[in-house]
């Protein structure tokens, strides 16, 4: 999968998540651009990610992360 | 709400959270209000974000209070100004084996187990006492479920030093406290986590990352267990099931194969798996479902079948048999009205989708599992909820029996002459007293049940009721009565507060099962002689219109009160003087008072 493609996928998921059409994330995009993303929503998003893209993370990876660029790195990474 | 029906998506509704609660409020149907508060032990954020949905797809509008992280004890046990300014209607206790500090060395003796069991216990269980006592209301507590590792391998279980075992004892207690507190109640998460998977519910990741005592992905298993108790609690549980016959009690086409040819009993694995089926549907039974046929046969086809030597359920087990060849949206609408109960208390079970799709689609209410599978029936049925059991009377025991002996009154009601002949000829006893310890259950159960012959549908807990009827403020009646086709049981609940020599009434409701037997005559005769005895001058009878109980829009008038005021909304205030030469209105049902 592209990285575009992947984009669209994630993108969606934002959407869903967060109940929000107008959401367009990029590799530089973090919680602080996102109203509701809180720490308690940020596991609902975490988990929705997961499903969309049949993958899992660690735990340590969920901690490192720090934009959406590296979760879409990691995405990538595991579903090649 | 299909999508909140059992087996449901869990991720697709922790993804679609909020855009399901929008479409469930966008709905306006009517929905009782209650406020419940959720003490945890981990994060029950998403747990109450779920349990939302669930209750609103129940008809029932919940507000929250929400304990801060893992601070469930401390509010229950200190003074809390917010918590007791919410007025929990229902609190729930959301603890793990995560909030259990010690457990047994491998050097305790089996006294300092034993000791160490009980300091854990009476942990809970003075919190629970402190609850019940500040707050008087229904209380939900998970109990404990198994640690994902095991030390002591199978030992576990059986070694006094083992977590297994000492979680099992602890749970005992709890268990033990319920079987005493009739307002308590357990939420089995250790059942749940083994029918979930114990090593997927305990992923270890969801504890160090967020704290939650359980994944993720589990939580809408575990509100909707929480929801199935609390309809439960409100009476919104359903009452009856409407059963298809061919390939649904039984493998094969009764009217094509012949009754001698169906796949039911221990011949093939096929016939097994609808033996048991039929066993569990009896076991219904027994606790109080009742069981209806709807089937496109002819009459004597359906009954062969149900004659079959190796089929459990006979036809005296079903209130109601339709065989025939309407459509079944038809039946089971006609079977609804025939029992006098709601269409939302029915459950519809046919192999058939296009017969689903029927009942679903032109029968609002009416719950349809998409069952698929004879195998799989029983645990489809079973852990949709619809039955939760939360109290189990008597009543609830004989139900069948009771409506069965309706439909013979009906038919002898054909031929009297006079219904008054007929009522004579019932035989009928009432009693009627001030509510005694021995039926709250069943009066509680009745509050929050009936919805059309109900004046004002205030719904009570059972500690509520226990409450009143010790308070000398109220004045309470039940009524039960008896014919010779059998006892009915408690089916009418009166309840009035007083204000000088006014009496106001709070609540007025009669069970549908024993309509137009004069037995809201005979209730009237107790109120006034039970006035006159208290020194009640007069009473006020209140109406407030629901979406169901039309029918008693103007019972008040009926039973000669003057309408003194009708508001906007369509509710009624009604006046009654009493009077010292009062002349009892019923003359049909000979009754026993206190």
């Amino acid at each position: 999968m592209t990285r575009e493609a992947a984009y669209e996928k994630l993108n969606e998921v934002f959407r869903d998540v967060f109940d929000d059409e107008e959401i367009a994330v990029n590799d530089s995009t973090t919680s602080n651009d996102i109203a509701d993303w809180d720490s308690l929503e940020h596991i609902n998003l975490i988990a929705a990610v997961e499903q969309e893209f049949g993958m899992k993370f660690s735990m340590g990876q969920v901690v490192a992360m720090k934009n959406v660029g590296e979760m879409m790195d990691i995405i990538l990474s595991q579903i090649s | 709400m299909r999508e909140l029906e059992y087996p449901f998506n869990s991720e697709y509704i922790l993804k679609r959270a909020k855009s399901i609660k929008k479409a469930l409020l966008a709905d306006n149907s009517p929905r009782i209000q209650k406020k419940i508060a959720v003490l945890g032990g981990s994060t029950t954020h998403d747990i109450v974000k779920v349990l939302e949905l669930f209750l609103l797809h129940y008809g029932i509008e919940p507000s929250f209070y929400e304990s801060e992280y893992a601070q469930y004890w401390q509010d229950a046990m200190f003074d809390n100004t917010e918590l007791q300014e919410f007025v929990p209607d229902i609190i729930y206790i959301h603890t793990s084996n995560r909030n259990l500090q010690e457990y047994p060395e491998l050097s305790d003796s089996a006294e300092m187990v034993s000791a160490l069991l009980d300091k854990n216990y009476r942990h809970y269980e003075v919190m629970w006492n402190k609850l019940q006592e500040r707050y008087q209301c229904p209380i939900i507590q998970n109990n404990f479920e198994y640690p994902f590792y095991r030390l002591l391998g199978n030992k576990e279980v059986t070694d006094i030093h083992g977590r297994i075992s000492f979680l099992n004892r602890l749970n005992e207690r709890f268990y033990q406290y319920a079987r005493e507190h009739n307002h308590f109640y357990i939420n089995d998460i250790n059942y749940l986590s083994s029918c979930y998977g114990l090593d997927k519910w305990a992923d270890p990741f969801y504890w160090y990352m967020y704290k939650y005592a359980l994944c993720l992905q589990a939580i809408p298993d575990l509100s909707f267990n929480i929801a199935n108790i609390i309809k439960s609690i409100y009476g919104k549980n359903k009452k009856a099931l409407v059963l298809d016959l061919d390939n649904t009690l039984w493998g094969g086409v009764v009217g094509d194969d012949g009754a001698e040819n169906l796949e039911i009993g221990q011949e093939t694995s096929m016939g097994q798996v609808y033996a048991e089926f039929q066993e569990y549907l009896k076991r219904q039974k027994d606790i109080g479902i009742m069981l209806n046929v709807s089937s496109k046969n002819e009459e004597e086809n359906a009954m062969a079948g149900l004659m079959h030597p190796d089929g459990t359920l006979k036809p005296e087990d079903f209130v109601l048999i339709k065989a025939n060849w309407e459509p079944k949206s038809k039946n089971v609408a006609e079977i609804a009205s025939e029992l006098n109960i709601m269409q939302d208390s029915l459950v519809f079970v046919d192999d058939n989708p296009a017969e689903r799709e029927i009942v679903r689609s032109s029968l609002a209410g009416v719950s349809v599992p998409e069952i698929e599978g004879p195998e799989q029936y029983i645990r489809l049925l079973d852990h949709s909820g619809f039955f939760e059991v939360t109290s189990l009377s008597e009543d609830d025991r004989q139900r069948s029996e009771m409506y069965k002996a309706n439909l013979e009154r009906k038919k002898e009601q054909e031929s009297f002459g006079s219904y008054e002949d007929y009522l004579y000829s019932l035989h009928m006893k009432g009693t009627i007293r001030a509510f005694e310890p021995l039926y709250m259950a069943r009066i509680a159960q009745l509050t929050n049940k009936s919805n059309q012959f109900n004046l004002t549908t205030r719904r009570y807990t059972q500690a509520e009721i226990e409450q009143l009827a010790a308070d000398a403020s109220y004045v309470t009646l039940y009524g039960k009565l008896e014919d010779k086709f059998g006892d009915n049981g408690v089916v009418s609940v009166l309840i009035g507060h007083k204000e000088g020599s006014l009496l106001h009434m709070d609540l007025w409701l009669m069970s549908c099962r024993v309509l137009k037997r004069d037995m809201e005559y005979a209730m009237l005769d107790t109120l006034v002689h039970t006035c006159i005895k208290a020194g009640i001058k007069e009473i006020k009878g209140y109406y407030y219109p629901t979406a169901k109980n039309k029918m008693v829009e103007d019972f008040y008038g009926l039973m000669g009160f003057t309408l003194e005021k009708t508001d906007e909304d369509g509710s009624t205030v009604w006046y009654y003087k009493v009077e010292a030469d009062y002349t009892n209105k019923n003359k049909v049902i000979k009754v026993v008072e206190a």
